[in-house]
């Protein structure tokens, strides 16, 4: 059990760069999927058709081709992602500013998978709004901006908090792939050094790694579960 | 999709114009973008060439049948773990959830008539059994599914337990599976009305009895739709067998890709695979939920909705799983 506190400092440096990409893919999925939902709900059929086929490739896809696709697609496009070197956010950040472009391509990868299931999340709640709301606000003559505005996402606001939170949840652990694509360092990397390079003993290392995963993921699910039951108590 | 329709008024003849031509220069604007950004780059790099697609689409290409060859035994690979990892998860998640049900229902037990010291310690064992269950369900919950088939495999050999890839890669799918759909299948059970259960204890049946003959088939039945789901993720996560080298339709990607060196071809054709196959899951999926809820309808009781959280469960894709259910 010593090599957790021997080598606290690399656990810590594990958990600090997941929670990094994960701050940053999660604010990058909600922005664009909540773009893509817009565009699935918008009254122009050739934006919905985007939408949904948006949502169905990315939601029937494993991550894993994702990234794959990200790391060998994007530099055939010529890019190498530089445009997430935003100034300031790479000095915050600073793996975004680095040459290596696998952090980059990750955190890509992350955001459009992770949007898809945003977007459906969003959905869902819009949908749990009673259709008397919408149809109230279009008799008192508010046009689709308006509705939307003022009296459906408001209300679907609450109805999609615990779908969202769930998959923040399942993008927390999906960041656990970036160890294995070749990003150096995060949690999940730094149990494969561990215990391979460095031939330190298993367990402990798993126990660790575990640990970081659950700090993370564990409360946030304590929390949805609360939420969830105050609103199944309010909805009665 | 009803609320589609409410959230704007039924177009009449001129918003029907205004949205004719809004869609045709939408729709050119997105064709010119597509052109310009993705097909022009990718002809500039020769991504298009015929020697880099041919091995994959031109049945006279000399490589054509031997790539298929190997994809056809990646897709089987693929399929057998996914099938091998939904019937053990099922198996193991529907005595999780029997065994926490069972439990949660000796936990009312007083163990009334025995020596009171056996009585306790009899009680101090159920709620002992009910945390271990409970830590169990939310450590392996909230762990990634990566490291779980990473553990599984890295710490089984430890411990002198050695066997096939594939197995290391069932085991460490079912972990993970089978904590989620015994979750799915417990909160179907317990979200039944508790009618059910009463008029079970009336006509007699012991919990084990009510369990096993009421309330299972009907959590079953409610939460079908959610198992198919649990499907799709378990099927996009044998993909994460390349991290232990089992021969799955990504890893036999590689290997191509290794030889013929074309990876945006290869992923491409493993992409629309994978899609195709999930797509018609999900299909189904929304086929029997409505085929389900048409059922219910008609036999007079309110719909069972399965809880929001089985809808998003898919986001798990490659190692995640819904917090809050």
């Amino acid at each position: 059990m010593s090599v957790i506190f021997d080598r606290f400092d690399v656990f810590a440096g594990g958990f600090w760069l997941t929670l990094q990409i994960c701050v940053l893919a999660a604010t990058g999925a909600l922005i664009l999927g909540a773009v893509v939902a817009v565009l699935r709900i918008s009254p122009v059929p050739p934006l919905r058709a985007v939408g949904t086929a948006y949502v169905t490739v990315f939601r029937n896809m494993p991550l894993t081709l994702v990234m794959f696709f990200s790391a060998f697609a994007l530099p055939a496009l010529g890019s190498n992602a530089d445009f997430l070197r935003i100034p300031l956010l790479d000095l915050l950040f600073t793996r975004l500013g680095t040459d290596l472009p696998y952090f980059r391509f990750a955190l890509i990868a992350l955001v459009l998978y992770t949007a898809a299931f945003v977007c459906e999340a969003l959905r869902s709640g819009v949908n749990a709004v009673s259709a008397g709301q919408a149809e109230a606000a279009r008799s008192l003559g508010m046009t689709f901006t308006q509705n939307l505005r003022y009296v459906v996402l408001p209300q679907s606001w609450k109805a999609s908090v615990v779908p969202l939170g769930s998959v923040i949840i399942a993008m927390i652990k999906n960041s656990a792939l970036i160890g294995f694509f070749g990003v150096v360092g995060d949690l999940s990397q730094t149990a494969d050094q561990l215990t391979s390079a460095e031939g330190l003993a298993f367990v402990p290392v798993a126990i660790g790694v575990s640990i970081g995963y659950l700090i993370m993921t564990v409360p946030l699910g304590a929390l949805l579960d609360r939420i969830e039951r105050r609103q199944a108590v309010a909805a009665r | 999709m009803s609320q589609q329709s409410v959230l704007y008024d039924v177009p009449g003849p001129r918003q029907k114009r205004i949205t004719l031509i809004a869609s045709v220069i939408i729709a050119i604007g997105l064709l010119a973008g597509a052109y310009y950004f993705i097909y022009v780059p990718l002809d500039d790099k020769g991504q298009l060439a015929m020697e880099l697609w041919g091995p994959l689409i031109d049945p006279s290409n000399e490589y054509f049948s031997q790539v298929w060859d190997r994809i056809g035994t990646g897709v089987k690979n693929t399929l057998t773990a996914a099938v091998l990892a939904i019937i053990t998860s099922l198996v193991v998640g529907t005595l999780l959830a029997v065994l926490r049900i069972q439990l949660k229902e000796l936990n009312r037990r007083r163990f009334v008539g025995l020596a009171t010291p056996l009585a306790y310690l009899l009680r101090g064992l159920t709620i002992a059994l009910t945390t271990v269950t409970r830590i169990c369900v939310e450590v392996f919950r909230g762990l990634p599914v990566v490291l779980t088939i990473f553990f599984v495999a890295r710490g089984l050999p430890e411990f002198g337990v050695s066997m096939d890839t594939l197995w290391y890669l069932v085991i460490g799918l079912t972990v993970y599976n089978s904590v989620v759909i015994g979750e799915i299948l417990r909160s179907g059970m317990e979200g039944l009305p508790p009618g059910q259960r009463e008029a079970a204890a009336a006509i007699g049946l012991s919990p084990r009895q009510t369990t096993m003959i009421v309330l299972l088939p009907q959590a079953y039945r409610i939460m079908l739709p959610a198992l198919i789901s649990q499907l799709v993720v378990v099927l996009k996560d044998t993909s994460l067998g390349f991290i232990i080298s089992y021969e799955e339709t990504l890893n036999i990607g590689k290997q191509i890709i290794g030889a013929l060196s074309n990876p945006i071809q290869v992923y491409v054709v493993i992409a629309v695979l994978f899609i195709a196959v999930n797509y018609s899951l999900s299909k189904l999926a929304q086929y029997v939920q409505r085929r389900l809820a048409r059922g219910r309808k008609t036999a007079g009781t309110p719909a069972q909705q399965p809880p929001v959280a089985a809808l998003v469960a898919q986001a798990e894709g490659a190692g995640g799983g819904a917090g809050g259910l």
